[in-house]
């Protein structure tokens, strides 16, 4: 699903957001650059904190009751500069061309609204159907996303679902418009190993029917590992490796990525220490100088803590913000 | 480790020497409301079985695993053991003795602690770490003077990895990890023979979670506690346990060696279990769910065996009479009374779940 003709779907370059209250003033996003190919699965990885909800959450302006002061870089989707949009034409972007789906199925939805209904206003929304239209396509999108007796529990209420199968109710709402993107943040994070692997293979399944993209988002490496064709690793704001999901995972070259793998249980033999990383992640309103993770690093020289890495291609498609990819690989 | 074979349940107190807790035949039960509280109840008298005939043992200086899935019933198994609940049915045991006999709750409670699973949600917020753990040391009689509280206090900040310096602290200063680490401190001060871990390390990230699970295990060498760990993650399971009990709907499907449950799961609902873990080798994919449609109605569960609404083995016998857990090889219980479905084979092997309808039609 990879072919990369012309131009990719989306085009991140030096993504910053900044948030300032009286009291504090952080970048949670520092000069994050990525693309994503038409069809592509693309992971954004990180643990709390590295601003992979925060870049998710800049691509479709929607940032709730704490707006950040200032948005900078440029992101072009489908050959537009979202920039450039005023919120009218975001209105009509957001739920028909790019769509996001949130880490709580138990929040998202609106528990006074009937599931069909609440799919049915989308279409309406946005295709303009009529009200007996959109309900028909409401009913078969959620059979679409494996909701059983679609036709008797479109109308039933939120509360009347489990976890797994309020998101797929989400799920349809957000591909009720066939979008070209899915940005789905922690999508299984809040659900069940078993229903996690059923939602997981639902989107791929998905995304090979309909040739849409998917940013996916999450903390953790096997979803990555499982599901994402192409991944980002970020730490503290920025974006430390990217390349292919069998480079990256098979063959990590940054120091944060190989310490974040070592430290998982799976792979530890049983009986041998685990391998954490020491420390913490940065208080991003006063970021280290240098190499944001040197701190942590085994790794680290005096350079980390002075030069600020870029990005290097350690192979075709693989890139690693450290000074020192090439020599500790 | 400890080579505690367990026999399943009922007889107590034959072997020479008794497990250090135990259970047997668990249940316990909760109403159902039918609406909001505010409502007059439309449908009184419902129940869901949170816990049905749960029998466990465990050894001293044992690393009792508990996995499966929400409202398997795992944490209120682990506040039935530690005495937070009161089953309904059954009995648990310290050492072989009923626990309620001839003991009092403070005794009881020196016995078992517990660490929750929000390290934000279970410190009083407004307790410096010093006052936190000081109250335990007082409340139990601890230590005679405040002098002697104090340095108890210190001892038991560096126990679990945090500068003295912190005690002064409100909970608010401290990060997820550190915060973990308190609740550890505070649940270790009463020197407990068994603590009962529910999901202490879900709500941490994996480089700090690595920090807590180490922690775990050094304690468990250097003060041969013995562990009961739940949680829903099985990697994190398997690394730190000797032996596992996989819960579905509130009974134990399946107990056994932590290798002998990963190399040989016999019960379908542990299969599907294993295969579901993400693996981070991406070259091992597939597009088919380790484990069809939805968890049933607790509060009406499933005639028969529990699992046999999605399992892909189930025959007509399932369906009519419930599975007891028996052993099918020392040590290794299974409640499932399907040979064939026991006989599965490994995780390469999971058959596909077909049928329901669950696969979007297109």
């Amino acid at each position: 699903m990879n072919a990369a003709v012309g131009s990719p779907l989306l085009e991140v370059e030096d993504l910053r957001v900044r948030f300032t209250t009286p009291t504090l003033d952080l970048t949670a996003v520092d000069g994050v650059s990525f693309r994503i190919e038409a069809g592509e699965v693309f992971g954004l990885v990180g643990e709390s904190g590295c601003g992979k909800t925060v870049t998710c959450r800049a691509l479709i302006r929607l940032f709730g009751g704490s707006p950040p002061s200032a948005i900078g870089g440029a992101v072009r989707f489908a050959g537009r500069d979202l920039a450039a949009l005023d919120d009218g034409a975001w209105s009509a972007l957001r739920g028909s061309e790019i769509s996001m789906i949130f880490q709580d199925p138990m929040t998202s939805l609106n528990p006074t609204m009937r599931v069909g209904t609440q799919i049915a206003e989308v279409l309406q929304r946005h295709r303009g159907l009529t009200a007996r239209e959109a309900r028909a396509a409401a009913i078969e999108m959620l059979a679409s996303v494996g909701v059983s007796a679609a036709e008797r529990r479109h109308l039933d209420y939120p509360h009347a679902f489990s976890g797994g199968m309020r998101q797929r109710v989400l799920i349809a709402i957000a591909l009720a418009c066939r979008p070209k993107l899915l940005i789905a943040d922690e999508p299984t994070t809040a659900l069940d190993v078993t229903v996690q692997d059923q939602i997981l293979k639902l989107i791929l399944t998905l995304r090979n029917d309909t040739g849409m993209s998917v940013l996916l988002v999450t903390h953790d490496i096997g979803v990555i590992a499982q599901t994402c064709d192409r991944v980002a690793v970020m730490y503290a704001g920025n974006i430390v490796e990217s390349g292919t999901t069998a480079e990256v995972v098979k063959r990590p070259a940054h120091p944060y990525t190989r310490a974040l793998l070592a430290a998982l249980p799976a792979h530890t033999r049983r009986g041998d220490k685990l391998r954490p990383i020491d420390g913490e992640p940065p208080n991003l309103a006063a970021p280290p100088a240098g190499c944001r993770f040197h701190p942590r690093c085994s790794f680290a020289v005096s350079a980390c803590r002075e030069v600020v890495p870029p990005a290097i291609e350690v192979e075709a498609g693989h890139r690693c913000a450290c000074l020192r990819a090439g020599e500790i690989g | 480790m400890s080579a505690a074979v367990s026999e399943s349940s009922g007889a107590p107190a034959a072997q020479p020497a008794a497990p250090l807790l135990s259970a047997h035949g668990l249940g316990r039960r909760f109403e159902v409301a039918g609406g909001a509280s505010v409502l007059p109840r439309r449908r009184g008298g419902r129940f869901l079985q949170a816990l049905r005939d749960v029998s466990l043992e465990l050894a001293p200086g044992e690393t009792l695993g508990i996995v499966g899935e929400s409202g398997c019933g795992k944490s209120t198994l682990a506040r039935c053991l530690s005495g937070i609940d009161t089953p309904d049915e059954g009995s648990i045991r310290w050492q072989g003795q009923p626990m309620a006999a001839g003991s009092t709750p403070l005794q009881r409670a020196r016995r078992v602690q517990m660490v929750f699973q929000d390290p934000y949600a279970s410190l009083n917020p407004r307790m410096s770490l010093a006052q936190t753990l000081g109250e335990v040391l007082q409340v139990h009689a601890l230590a005679a003077t405040r002098g002697e509280r104090a340095d108890r206090v210190d001892e038991l900040l560096l126990t679990v990895g945090l500068a003295p310096r912190l005690k002064h602290h409100l909970p608010h200063a401290l990060s997820g990890g550190q915060r973990q680490r308190i609740s550890i401190a505070r649940a270790l001060a009463v020197g407990p023979q068994v603590l009962i871990a529910d999901e202490p390390v879900s709500a941490l990230d994996a480089s700090i979670q690595a920090q807590i699970i180490n922690l775990l295990e050094e304690l468990r060498e250097r003060l041969g506690i013995a562990f009961v760990f739940i949680s829903h993650d099985l990697n994190v399971v398997r690394h730190i346990s000797d032996r596992i009990a996989v819960m579905y709907l509130g009974q134990v499907v399946e107990c056994a060696a932590t290798d002998a449950l990963f190399d040989h799961p016999a019960h379908p609902y542990t299969r599907a279990l294993l295969a579901a873990i993400p693996q981070t080798d991406p070259s091992r994919r597939s597009l088919v769910p380790a484990l069809a449609g939805e968890l049933p109605d607790p509060t009406a569960p499933p005639a028969g065996c529990s699992f046999s609404t999605r399992c892909p083995w189930v025959v007509d016998a399932c369906r009519a009479q419930e599975p007891a857990l028996l052993e099918q090889a020392p040590g290794h219980a299974v409640r499932c009374s399907n040979a064939a479905a026991r006989s599965g084979g490994t995780l390469d092997s999971v058959p596909a779940s077909q049928g329901e309808s669950r696969v979007p039609a297109r």
